[in-house]
């Protein structure tokens, strides 16, 4: 922030750095305020402002232990609330002392940011003319002069007499500056030897040691300390100045421009062969590049700026709910763009208290499970793939997912099918849903039912995304994604026809070209099946009302997260990434609600942001519907049947068969090239044995492409009854699943149990026992 | 809309209009326009016009009129909408600013008739040929009376 001068990295901190540069501006501001104040002398908010200032200063000038600051800021500052007070009138004599007050001040910042000390800045005269004004000023506000003195620090009779004596005349009067003043306790001696009446009016003439106001940035440290010093120096003021936001939004948004204006021009360049032309673009790209990142880093700012405040936050509510908290803070300069510092601050405090308030268990329960008395509730913050991650842990009492659910039952956020069909993760996230809150008792704290709602929805506003994970009795982590900065946003286009939409890749997981023939149908939902988990689809193209393509043969599937829901986005083509500025959609398509905002790619075409979360909640307003009625099915249907664990393979040509677990020894996969025969059988060389192979399609007496033809194959082991093996060929593994299954006769055939809906495909069951069970005599079928 | 200024004058069809030239930003040849799915069928789509993206306005389907034939394109009336917004209107050809310090502007005529008449604000009688003011308030909102297309 801020170029240190040597002075600085040797004497000063950050927080005596901090101080001089606010100093600074707030002495500017009051300048102009008291010569404002002047014209209106009674203005309280001018008043109040004056007097804030220096309150400030005074206040920080303690902390630092500058002594002499504190005083002199301490004497000015009850003039000023005299005068905010209205006992005391200004005129432009008072207005003077103040005036010289802040020319005081200034020369003593002057000397302790270039020498860390206050050097010998002599601040009696104006002291003593603060105290005359104060004097003259109680004294005619309150008659009783032996209560007058107002100064804590003057105690000496002198002063009460002093102020007897100003009694006798107006405090309007051109004498008050002539009382002697009060002595100041730093420094007796000096007042002692001053012959008050001369140096005061001198003072008045002169108010300051270092008074030229345009030679104080320059050369006000001059007069204490060695003017070749100062010279090299910089001041603190002049290293930073404070910029309006906005010209910084600005900026921001001009330099995306130059970078989109950057990328067009590289690509075009790539066209052209004409070395000088191509020198100048590279150039412009490493500048434009540069340039990119120092604005960006101008709106940095470390997310300190948020925590600081939350050690004191922590343990008010510990003590207030009689737990005993150790914060931990990890990651304290991960920095963010200031404007999402500042949306950030109020979940992160909210989530912090939630941790504190219902996280942690009281010292007892604590103490009670195991656990230390002491909770402990740390905030992490780091950087992770272009993005600000913040983790909120307590290592508390945790979520129970059953408590959530049957709070979200009673509130009647979800039906009873609904939560039976709900993923554990998706019970949790109903914490999430509006008016649901579990506190038990509504606290001072939180509990009042809106909050973790708030959280999201402010975090995603922002750009970001709310996860929580909880282990019951162990504690609970929220973790907070937020983007780095919003100006810019690497986005990930792709194609829908003719078009190109933007998909923010915030939102991306990764991407999956398919089959399309893997593409299942769930209660009339598409689904797929990504690594055992059903991806529910969107097909972006009937989203948007647009064509889809003549039968792909594959599908692109660019998987999404949004909400803590993933699902899959099918679009025709995926093109590349770009960073892209995100721009808002003009009034005539704002309610549009599939975009989210336009942005001009490489190309220097248009191209629309889609909304993620808005196409998320459709995906998944259609799967949990779906999903309600899948478990309301299985419900109903449960008393006939019981669940058995089938082994799903493939058998060529997209044919699907399942195998009872129960009959399954192992998989195995096998190279091709191993395969030998053995009289008529086919046989691999297997744990110093024999395995007899059986493809399983042809055992079924469906004929296809051999398996054997691929490389390698996929074994499903099968022990007999008499303790052999035998191995069915699939061309793939595709799955298991645990469901009831109800056998229709359908398509019955030797070698089959019959045939099943699993995962929304017809499914041939195998009758292992009838197929191969008869062990070495059975051949062919 | 104060009278007696200069407009900007376009054609759409046969219909001759204009628009206060104030409130004209640039007129610009046809930009390749990205299409804006789900958006109101007036909507032709968006162009970059020199890194601000501006909404462009079918006027023909603003006016109920079947699109332009054969391969003719429109051309971009970019109208000022609010502090830094803007938007354009795609119309068939553009026409010559017109002084109408001296004229009277006149009720629309009968003659106008379909969407049209709620989108013109009054004409102005220049040398053989009527000059429909049209009122971009309900333009630039889109506001169109659902076009009977054939």
């Amino acid at each position: 922030m801020t170029q240190t001068t040597p002075v600085f990295s040797e004497g000063l901190d950050d927080i005596c750095q901090e101080f001089l540069i606010e100093s600074y501006e707030n002495l500017d501001d009051l300048d102009r305020n008291l010569v404002a104040l002047e014209q209106d002398p009674t203005s309280r908010p001018l008043l109040a402002s004056i007097f804030r200032t220096i309150h400030t200063i005074k206040g920080t000038s303690g902390f630092l232990a500058f002594s002499r600051l504190e005083s002199l800021t301490h004497v000015g500052e009850n003039v000023l609330s005299r005068l905010r007070d209205g006992h005391l009138r200004l005129d432009p004599e008072i207005t003077s002392t103040l005036l010289a007050l802040v020319d005081t001040i200034r020369a003593l910042l002057a000397t302790i940011e270039a020498s860390g000390q206050e050097g010998d800045i002599d601040t009696e005269p104006v002291i003593v003319l603060l105290n005359a004004i104060l004097d003259a000023g109680t004294a005619a506000a309150t008659p009783a002069p032996a209560v007058a003195a107002p100064v804590p620090a003057s105690p000496e009779p002198a002063n009460a007499e002093a102020a007897a004596t100003a009694a006798e005349t107006p405090a309007t009067d051109e004498t008050p500056a002539a009382q002697p003043g009060t002595p100041s306790p730093s420094d007796p001696a000096e007042v002692a030897e001053m012959p008050a009446h001369v140096d005061v009016l001198e003072a008045m003439a002169e108010p300051v040691p270092v008074a030229d106001d345009h030679a104080w940035h320059e050369d006000a440290a001059g007069s204490v300390v060695d003017a070749d010093q100062s010279a090299a120096q910089r001041s603190v003021a002049d290293s930073t100045i404070r910029v309006d936001v906005g010209l910084l939004d600005q900026l921001m948004r001009m330099v995306g421009e130059l970078v989109l204006t950057r990328n067009q021009v590289l690509q075009h360049v790539g066209e052209v062969q004409h070395i000088q032309l191509q020198r100048a673009s590279q150039r412009l790209n490493l500048i434009a590049t540069e340039l990119q990142d120092g604005v960006m880093k101008t709106r940095m700012q470390p997310i300190d700026h948020v925590w600081q405040r939350l050690p004191r936050v922590v343990r008010d509510l510990g003590a207030q709910c009689g737990k005993s908290v150790n914060l931990v803070l990890e990651g304290r300069e991960t920095e963010l763009d200031r404007s999402l510092l500042e949306a950030v601050k109020d979940p992160l405090t909210h989530l912090v208290r939630n941790a504190v308030d219902h996280g942690l268990e009281s010292p007892a329960d604590r103490v009670a499970a195991g656990k230390p008395a002491e909770g402990t509730l740390s905030l992490r913050a780091f950087h992770e793939g272009g993005q600000v991650v913040v983790e909120v842990s307590d290592d508390g009492g945790g979520i129970d997912p059953a408590k959530i659910g049957a709070k979200a039952l009673e509130k009647g956020l979800v039906t009873r099918d609904e939560l039976a069909a709900m993923a554990e993760r998706d019970v949790l996230d109903l914490i999430f849903r509006p008016g649901f809150s579990t506190a038990p008792a509504v606290t001072n704290v939180s509990g009042r039912g809106v909050g973790m709602d708030v959280v999201r929805t402010n975090i995603e506003k922002i750009g970001g995304t709310v996860d929580l994970a909880s282990a019951v009795g162990r504690g609970t982590t929220v973790r907070v994604r937020i983007p780095l900065t919003l100006a810019i946003i690497p986005a990930l286009l792709v194609g829908v026809g003719q078009d190109q939409y933007a998909i923010p890749q915030l939102n991306l997981v990764e991407l999956v070209r398919v089959d399309a023939g893997a593409v299942e149908n769930v209660a009339g939902a598409p689904v797929y099946r990504l690594r055992g988990n059903l991806l529910p689809l969107v097909y972006l193209d009937q989203q948007l009302g647009l064509p889809s393509p003549d039968e792909a043969d594959a599908q692109n599937i660019v998987v999404l997260t949004s909400d803590g829901t993933q699902f899959g986005l099918v679009v025709h083509d995926i093109s590349d990434t770009q960073e892209i500025v995100v721009r808002p959609l003009s009034r005539q398509i704002k309610h549009v609600e599939a975009f989210a905002g336009a942005t001009i790619t490489g190309e220097g075409k248009v191209a629309l942001i889609l909304d993620i979360p808005g196409l998320a909640s459709r995906a998944t307003a259609h799967w949990k519907v779906t999903a309600a009625a899948r478990a309301a099915e299985a419900e109903a249907r449960a008393p006939e049947s019981s669940a058995v664990k089938l082994l799903i393979c493939e058998l060529g040509d997209g044919r699907r068969a399942a195998v009872p677990m129960d009959d399954v020894a192992r998989l195995e996969e096998f190279s091709s090239a191993k395969v030998e025969h053995a009289g008529d059988k086919l046989v691999v060389q297997y744990r110093d044995d024999l395995l007899e192979l059986v493809d399983l399609a042809s055992g079924l007496g469906m004929y296809g492409t051999s398996p054997f033809e691929s490389e390698n194959f996929p074994v499903v082991v099968h022990r007999r009854n008499d303790a052999s093996d035998v191995g069915l060929v699939v061309s793939s593994i595709l799955d298991v699943v645990e469901q009831d299954v109800a056998l229709n006769p359908v398509g019955d055939r030797y070698g089959l149990l019959g045939s099943s809906v699993l995962q929304g495909v017809v499914t041939d069951v195998v009758d292992v026992h009838a197929l191969v069970g008869g062990g070495k005599e059975m051949s062919y079928v | 809309m104060s009278e007696g200024r200069q407009m900007c004058t376009f054609f759409v069809d046969d219909l001759y209009l204009g628009v206060d030239v104030l409130e004209v930003q640039e007129v610009v040849r046809y930009q390749e326009l990205t299409a804006v799915p789900l958006a109101p069928e007036s909507v032709s789509g968006l162009i970059n016009l020199r890194g601000q993206i501006v909404t462009a306005i079918d006027m023909r389907t603003m006016l109920g009129l079947p699109p332009l034939a054969g391969d003719e394109l429109p051309v971009n009336v970019v109208i000022r909408d609010g502090v830094d917004e803007a938007a354009s209107l795609l119309v068939d050809q553009i026409g010559d600013v017109v002084d109408t310090d001296h004229l009277d502007l006149e009720e629309v005529p009968p003659t106008l008739v379909g969407p049209a008449r709620d989108l013109v604000i009054g004409a102005y009688k220049l040398d053989g040929r009527l000059l429909h003011v049209l009122d971009t308030a309900p333009v630039l909102a889109v506001q169109t009376v659902v076009p009977a297309r054939g």
